[in-house]
């Protein structure tokens, strides 16, 4: 470049890149018409397919906490904590599981379900995975809503506590996120992560507290596996943002572990954005 | 002065992929695994194979550069790696300025979106902000000319007004350096002949454009330079007229050996030769063929030739079959034979000749696209003014004679004749 005598300065100059890139999120920035647009295309068509539309957002919960208040309940005769019907309770617990896994199957298909984006336009490729988070926080907010007229109805009264709804919400986010991401980029060479994806995520459901209580596990398993249970981020994070909503009525969660998680989910997180920007350079030429 | 008339500096680039050859492709985890387990000490016998291979040129503010080459010589890698979806392996670029770029029609497009939706998400896509693409709304609406179907879903509209919506975005796209990519082989002739004055107002705009294409007529008439690229090298710029004559006096010949054992047939004969006497000929030039058929069995069947022509949408449009001459050959050890195909008048266009080698008991060879020719768009008629002939196949000779008429009869226009 210094061999010619310029007076002016390129625009842009484009190299090729290899290891660990930085994820450049001013270029992030100049591109957020994009971001809103493909955000608000993912919500319109959500609503716009179906028939129910927004009660499809809410049936889906309410519908989940049926079932486990009824399998897990009624059937197999588990106690909620406190005061709460069983119902409420696990309806809490699918709230943050629903954000959860939306977050992680959206952001895990971003890429594959875009491919003729990917292969034909540039753009910031982690404008994908954001953009999916639009209309999981839409959801949410909706769900949301219906856990408070519910806690209305049963008249349980939430604690201060609930001004952490916030924290819990956005570390379930980034656990969920970091692993989506890193989905997303081995999705492009290997489309069966599409198919192993969901049966992990059914699993990690059952290996976490969405439709029974920690304190259940803490009595009936032996102390020796409390530990490993316990490693799975979502089991504190989860109890968390249940404590959080139903206030006295549920058992505040064990501070170290939610350290743990925290720690665990923002490793995961950076590891996944990280990541997925190092293997992006490729995902034109495999996709 | 000249320095800052640089819109675009490619500097020794290179693009490279990798091809594993004796392992099959894995697309999925498992199979690579399992592949893996099965062959724990198989290494797999990789090769670079070089897309772009030191790429250098300048292109200056306002100028129209058109990039033309064969499938597979790298346009689309050179575009692509211009438009940043992927990185070059080595070298470098330098961009004098903010960059668009355009290939395909309709990128992102959704059917069930409607048609002012979709306009923002294209837009959006292709780069614009919010702002610039409601500024511009009104002009791509009615360039498009779908004022009252804006609130239709685009799943509802004819292809016709959906290319039609889709081109109308990107014409409204306003980068200082535009890249385009074939998107004029959409549309109706009214449309393209649009899409091209809208191409040229871009030009003409002193904005830099790199087009390619393959329909050398367009090359010509909006070019100001041209690049032929030749198995990912430049291998020729400079004048646009220059560039075609190179693209159009190299021949593609495919390499038959490779793909022998994976070819069809009984495989008592194979060609192992097949190749044109040129790339690119005149819609009533003869085409001549080479083949050579080597025998790989002790058995020695009759068989004929029959050779096929298709276009480039994959219909077969000539059939030349040996038992139409009455011949059939029995078999040497070695055959070598040339046919001459006496001028087709096939359109402008590409063409994949196919060659099969067949008996009554069935096919004994079949190679697929053996060879590749392209007619150039000039057509076969004197005086020929190329825009009243646009879709057609063939381009027969023909002539037109006036007889004389009774008296009553008042004629009126032009006497034409048309003859080759």
């Amino acid at each position: 470049m210094e061999k010619t005598v310029r007076s002016v300065k390129p625009l842009q100059t484009i190299r090729p890149t290899s290891g660990w890139a930085a994820l450049n999120l001013r270029e992030i920035w100049q591109f957020r018409d994009l971001l809103t647009t493909l955000a608000s295309r993912d919500v319109k068509l959500r609503y716009r397919q179906t028939a129910l539309g927004v009660v499809w957002v809410l049936l889906q919960p309410l519908l989940a906490a049926g079932i486990f208040s009824f399998v897990f309940g009624k059937v197999a005769g588990l106690k909620s904590p406190g005061m709460v019907p069983y119902f409420v309770f696990a309806y809490a617990g699918q709230l943050g599981w629903g954000a959860f896994s939306s977050t992680l199957s959206k952001t895990s298909s971003c890429l594959v379900g875009n491919a003729q984006l990917v292969s034909k336009v540039f753009f910031p490729r982690l404008v994908l995975p954001i953009s999916t988070v639009f209309s999981t926080l839409i959801d949410f907010s909706v769900a949301l809503g219906m856990m408070f007229i519910l806690l209305l109805l049963f008249g349980i009264h939430p604690s201060f506590a609930l001004i952490t709804l916030p924290f819990w919400l956005l570390i379930i986010l980034m656990f969920a996120m970091g692993i989506g991401l890193l989905a997303s980029a081995m999705m492009v060479s290997y489309r069966d992560v599409q198919y192993v994806l969901p049966v992990l995520t059914n699993f990690l459901q059952y290996g976490s507290p969405v439709a029974y209580s920690v304190t259940m596990v803490m009595t009936r398993l032996p102390v020796q596996y409390h530990f490993y249970y316990m490693l799975n981020p979502l089991v504190s994070l989860l109890e968390g943002l249940r404590w959080c909503l139903l206030g006295n009525n549920a058992p505040s969660p064990e501070w170290g572990w939610v350290f743990y998680s925290v720690v665990v989910s923002a490793a995961v997180f950076v590891w996944g954005a990280f990541g997925f920007k190092k293997m992006e350079r490729k995902f034109a030429d495999v996709i | 002065m000249s320095s800052s008339d640089l819109a675009v500096a490619v500097r020794g680039v290179s693009k490279s992929y990798t091809i594993a050859h004796n392992a099959p492709q894995h697309t999925t985890a498992t199979e690579a695994l399992l592949h893996k387990m099965r062959h724990p000490f198989e290494r797999a016998n990789k090769e670079t194979f070089w897309a772009l291979r030191d790429i250098n040129f300048e292109v200056n503010k306002g100028e129209v550069i058109g990039v033309i080459g064969r499938n597979g010589a790298g346009k689309s890698t050179l575009l692509k790696i211009l438009s940043r979806i992927t990185e070059p392996t080595t070298g470098e670029i330098e961009l004098y300025g903010r960059l668009g770029s355009l290939l395909e029609v309709g990128t992102g497009f959704h059917p069930e979106l409607t048609g002012r939706e979709n306009i923002f998400l294209n837009g959006a896509i292709l780069g614009m902000t919010r702002r610039e693409i409601e500024r511009q709304f009104d002009a791509i609406v009615s360039f498009a000319g779908v004022d009252q179907f804006l609130d239709t879903p685009v799943k509802r509209y004819s292809s016709g007004m959906y290319v039609r919506l889709a081109f109308a975005v990107a014409a409204h796209l306003n980068p200082e350096i535009l890249i385009v990519d074939e998107v004029l082989a959409v549309g109706d002739a009214e449309f393209q002949k649009k899409c091209l004055g809208a191409m040229q107002d871009v030009a003409r705009s002193g904005r830099t454009v790199l087009f390619v294409s393959h329909q050398m007529q367009a090359v010509n008439t909006l070019c100001t330079s041209a690049i032929y690229l030749e198995n990912g090298k430049i291998g020729f710029m400079g004048d646009v007229q220059n560039a075609i004559q190179h693209y159009m006096s190299r021949k593609q010949t495919a390499p038959l050996e490779a793909a022998l054992i994976k070819r069809p047939g009984s495989g008592e004969l194979r060609f192992t030769t097949f190749t044109t006497d040129k790339g690119t000929y005149l819609s009533t030039d003869d085409i001549h063929l080479e083949m050579e058929i080597s025998s790989f069995s002790q058995e020695q069947p009759s068989y004929f030739i029959s050779i096929e022509v298709y276009n480039s949408y994959g219909l077969p449009i000539l059939h030349l079959d040996s038992r139409l001459l009455n011949q059939e050959y029995l078999l040497s050890a070695h055959r070598r034979l040339a046919m001459t195909i006496r001028g087709p008048r096939l359109a402008q266009g590409d063409y994949r000749i196919s060659g099969v080698i067949c008996s009554p008991g069935g096919i004994i060879d079949k190679l697929d696209g053996g060879a590749e020719i392209s007619i150039a768009p000039i057509l076969p008629y004197p005086g020929r003014r190329n825009d009243c002939a646009n879709h057609a196949t063939y381009y027969p000779d023909f002539e037109i004679e006036e007889k004389t008429v009774s008296q009553h009869t008042p004629v009126e226009g032009a006497v034409e004749t048309a003859a080759a």
